[in-house]
């Protein structure tokens, strides 16, 4: 059974796929070749292909020779921190756990009460453990808190030390104009289903010259650097939600607008509900915000009975709930990290949805405060 | 599948004249079933969640999708569903369940056993993991691409971790005794994976009867979408790997990364439509099959069969034409799409490292052609495609030195060729 | 991959398809390539009293692009010179279908075809001429 259509609050965890690109998608899905194969079939498989790669590229500026298609942002993530060969490995403490556990070892650089790396402890971190090659890899935007990273000049401290700088930009894409060569990182990570395209499609764009030993041996796809057979539907809709993500910059300021409307409405009710990363430059469409007393999951689940779907914590985590580790580098204690939720806007939402919102924000937010006064 | 303006699907209702280009590259990729198709859509729009947001409804919706599926990969094979886990297709599979087990019990074991006519991605998964230190011991193949059960016996030792016999082969089709074969392993206590990419819903497996400790599936090889697969990894007795990708810790630890809800729908329905017509299937190839190969040897002489013919997939053939070109051949006969040597190495002009290990000498392994018949192959297009192999073959003939040669009664190993 | 038109046309209707009698006099062979590396060329030239190729024959076991190369080859070398013949070059062939990178080779053997074929008729020349030294060089 279908169930009711709900507000859907959380881009973060996945978008909803674009029209266009589930018709792409649908489309796609009758080419039937494989584009390893060299008879027409084969050949129209990979000219889809090939034509995504181009919008892919396109979309953080780089040529399309340097985009590897992968299954997905944490492949993208996993190849680049093991694909690399690099002396050590240096990462923020607030990256997604597809850095962290694919670096167990890695150094973790701490972040500062709004949740942006430390750049002189990197640098700092660097001179230490620098040496031969290091790899440094720091995200773009965070999934949790939205809060953007200075990427850039981590890149110019890393490669004055010597370093190479991979930058995970699943979250930021789409929602932030990127510009690989601009933003000086040697590899840099991407997910379709982040920005409107299919789930099961990913890249990592390696610049020219950037060794990566592939991960998946097999045959010789994405020029050795990830075998296996293409999943042209999932690329072919990967690059038309490409294409569409450029254009839709332009509507982010609507979604800073619905979102700054979402936190003036919270503060009103209770000033003293911490925003997270509120302070520091953010993507317009994710605010994460804490309920004094009440518990995220009591929120998640209050919020879902009244037709809102948001998250607390990051959806990957397979349904364990723990508390949220990068709130806590940001230097929450444990329980306010607890309170904490994840609002994440996309293309579709209203301002009568952000109304409404914030509306039973109030209605969970004042029942609690009536039990506990009782 | 499109290909100027003509689905495989649509041949079917047409008239009898055959829809060209006729595809004749299962083995290769299989066109996704529309009934496939329609079942993955609706988790491209208005059922979006992501499978692991379990506080909302549109995750719960997308979990229960990616469950459903999970029980109908875990039926086709016998398994239990708590056994299969998603990649993202059997190259992945391949890749995971070698490095996966062999990283895992490192310390206890450090060898493997395998054949020379695996896919590349379990040869170079082997090479990967001899590169670390493990050693690998590669069997060869009898003449007829079967594996001969004395010398895995003998290959096996106290430090064997895992042996990997593909069940059936993606050039020429053999099929593999995967019972015997795991009874063997079962008694020596080594973890038996099998490559099934090309197996599973072609020819009935059972993972518990054949003993399989993993098994490797592929979407796109049985109707289903491309980008997903899965790897059986079972639990009696229970297999144990590290895995390849990290992060979130979905699929039970063993592979991290969001669920394609989509494509995950689109394996199971392609699994649930294979196991219910595997059987009327299987008949039906193996009559087209026999229906072509019938009529080229009637008409064409010097044509020769790599592979055994009893022990093999009913929709594959794999064809010397001796004395004509495989690549000049695919030329004279482009209404057909067939493949010379595999899709993944076809780029490259190396001749068939399949047809080498079943000691097909080089100048006959470069006539060879892959004929895969499959679920939208017709009759119509089999008697259409032996009249233009035969016809195609016979000019190639007329124009080949070494067939003039050979008509002369010169043995052509005779010649000092100069190679180049 | 994509081919040529010209390519292509050379495939569907190869130029001067055909043998020649190998042991006669005026008649050079050129037999290069090898069956195991997936390429054999015969290409065998007629030649006439004023060292002109009258005609020229070929034979290819091999993909399109090495059909097509040899094809060319014997319309180029028609009419032609041993001397002339020999100038001919494997990218002036490579060019004019269209070669894709990974056919160069099928415009190599053509180039080695024609001076083979062109060797064999020197070399038969050249025992002839043994008997009569005072007409060598």
């Amino acid at each position: 059974m279908t169930p009711q259509r709900a507000i859907y609050l959380d881009h973060n965890a996945t978008a909803p796929v674009l029209p266009d690109v589930a018709a792409a998608v649908a489309g796609a899905l009758e080419l039937g070749g494989n584009p390893s194969s060299v008879h027409r079939f084969g050949r129209a498989s990979r000219q889809a292909v090939d034509r995504a790669r181009a919008a892919v590229a396109a979309l953080v500026g780089v040529p399309g020779t340097w985009v590897v298609f992968t299954s997905g942002g944490t492949e993208a993530n996993n190849l680049a921190l093991t694909g690399v060969a690099a002396g050590r490995v240096l990462v923020s403490a607030i990256e997604h756990d597809s850095v962290l556990r694919a670096a167990p070892d890695a150094v973790r650089v701490a972040v500062d009460r709004n949740g942006v790396v430390d750049l002189a402890a990197l640098d700092a971190s660097l001179a230490q453990h620098g040496g031969d090659r290091a790899l440094v890899s720091l995200m773009l935007a965070n999934n949790e808190t939205g809060v953007i990273q200075p990427v850039a000049e981590a890149a110019a401290i890393a490669h004055r030390r010597g370093a190479l700088l991979h930058c995970d930009a699943v979250q930021a894409a789409g929602r932030i104009a990127i510009d690989m060569g601009a933003l000086g990182a040697d590899l840099l990570t991407l997910s379709a289903h982040k920005l409107g395209g299919p789930t099961g499609a990913g890249a990592l764009a390696v610049r020219d010259g950037v060794q990566v030993t592939a991960m998946l041996r097999g045959g010789g796809q994405e020029s050795w650097r990830r075998a296996g057979t293409e999943n042209v539907a999932g690329i072919v809709g990967f690059g038309v939600a490409a294409e569409a993500a450029q254009q839709g910059l332009a509507r982010m300021a609507d979604i800073a607008a619905l979102r700054d409307e979402i936190e003036r409405g919270i503060r009103d009710i209770a000033p003293q509900a911490p925003i997270y990363g509120s302070a520091a430059r953010r993507i317009a469409n994710t605010t994460c915000v804490g309920m004094p007393g009440v518990k995220g999951e009591t929120q998640v689940m209050a919020f879902d009975l009244a037709g809102i779907a948001v998250s607390a914590g990051a959806a990957c985590s397979s349904g364990k709930v723990a508390p949220s580790a990068v709130l806590g580098a940001m230097g929450a204690g444990a329980s306010a990290a607890a309170e904490a939720i994840r609002v994440s806007l996309g293309r579709g939402n209203t301002a009568e949805e952000a109304k409404r919102f914030v509306a039973e924000w109030k209605t969970l937010y004042d029942r609690t405060r009536r039990l506990k006064a009782a | 599948m499109v290909a100027n303006g003509t689905t495989a699907a649509e041949k079917l209702n047409g008239d009898n004249r055959p829809k060209l280009p006729i595809y004749l590259d299962y083995q290769a990729t299989t066109p996704c079933d529309p009934r496939v198709v329609e079942a993955m859509l609706p988790y491209f729009t208005e059922k979006f969640g992501n499978p692991h947001s379990r506080n909302h409804v549109y995750g719960w919706e997308a979990e229960d999708a990616v469950e459903t599926a999970r029980k109908q990969v875990a039926s086709i094979i016998g398994a239990d569903e708590k056994e299969v886990i998603f990649t993202s297709g059997a190259t992945e599979s391949n890749n995971l369940a070698l490095k996966g087990v062999a990283r895992f019990y490192k310390d206890k074991k450090n060898h493997l056993v395998t054949v020379a006519t695996e896919h590349k991605c379990v040869l170079d998964s082997m090479r990967h993991l001899e590169e670390e230190g493990f050693k690998v011991t590669y069997l060869p193949v009898r003449k007829d691409g079967l594996l001969d059960l004395e010398l895995l016996k003998g290959a096996i030792t106290d430090k064997t971790v895992l042996v990997s016999v593909m069940a059936a082969n993606n050039e020429i089709g053999v099929v593999q005794p995967l019972a015997e074969i795991g009874e063997i392993c079962r008694a020596r206590g080594v973890f038996f994976h099998t490559d099934a990419a090309q197996a599973v819903g072609k020819i009935p497996i059972d993972v518990k009867k054949m003993k399989i400790d993993l098994l490797s599936i592929s979407g796109h090889k049985i109707y289903g979408p491309k980008g997903i697969g899965a790897l059986y990894v079972g639990r009696k007795p229970r297999v144990r790997l590290q895995a390849l990708i990290t992060g979130g810790g979905q699929e039970r630890g063993m592979r991290s990364g969001t669920l394609p809800t989509p494509l995950c729908v689109g394996l199971g329905a392609a699994c649930a439509v294979a196991e219910k017509e595997m059987g009327a299937e299987a008949e039906r190839l193996r009559m087209l099959r026999d229906r072509f190969y019938r009529q080229i040897k009637e008409r064409l002489p010097d044509v020769y069969l790599n592979g055994d013919l009893e022990h093999r997939l009913p929709g594959n053939l794999n064809l010397s034409f001796a004395y004509v070109e495989g690549e000049g051949l695919m030329m004279g006969i482009k209404d057909l799409c067939v493949s010379s040597g595999s899709a993944c190495t076809s780029a490259s002009l190396e001749p068939s490292y399949v047809l080498r290990a079943l000691g097909v000498e080089e100048d006959l392994a470069h006539t060879s052609l892959r004929i895969g018949f499959g679920r939208f192959t017709t009759e119509q297009d089999v008697d259409y495609a032996v009249e233009h192999i035969v016809s195609a073959v016979k000019r190639l003939r007329e124009l080949s030195p070494l067939w003039e040669m050979a008509q002369e009664g010169i043995d052509i190993k005779s010649i000092q060729w100069t190679g180049h | 991959m994509a081919y040529s038109e010209k390519l292509l046309e050379h495939y569907e209707n190869p130029r001067n398809v055909g043998s020649l009698d190998k042991n006669a006099q005026d008649v050079g062979t050129g037999l290069v390539g090898a069956p195991a590396c997936g390429d054999v060329m015969k290409l065998q030239i007629r030649v006439n009293e004023q060292g002109v190729i009258e005609d020229a024959k070929f034979k290819t076991f091999g993909c399109g692009s090495a059909i097509a190369s040899s094809s060319l080859a014997t319309e180029w070398i028609k009419g032609k010179t041993l001397d002339e013949a020999e100038q001919i070059k494997n990218t002036q062939i490579a060019q004019q279908l269209a070669l894709p990178p990974v056919k160069i080779h099928c415009s190599v053997l053509a180039e080695d075809a024609i001076k083979a074929a062109v060797a064999d008729y020197r070399a038969k020349h050249a025992r002839k001429d043994e008997t009569a030294p005072q007409a060598a060089q």
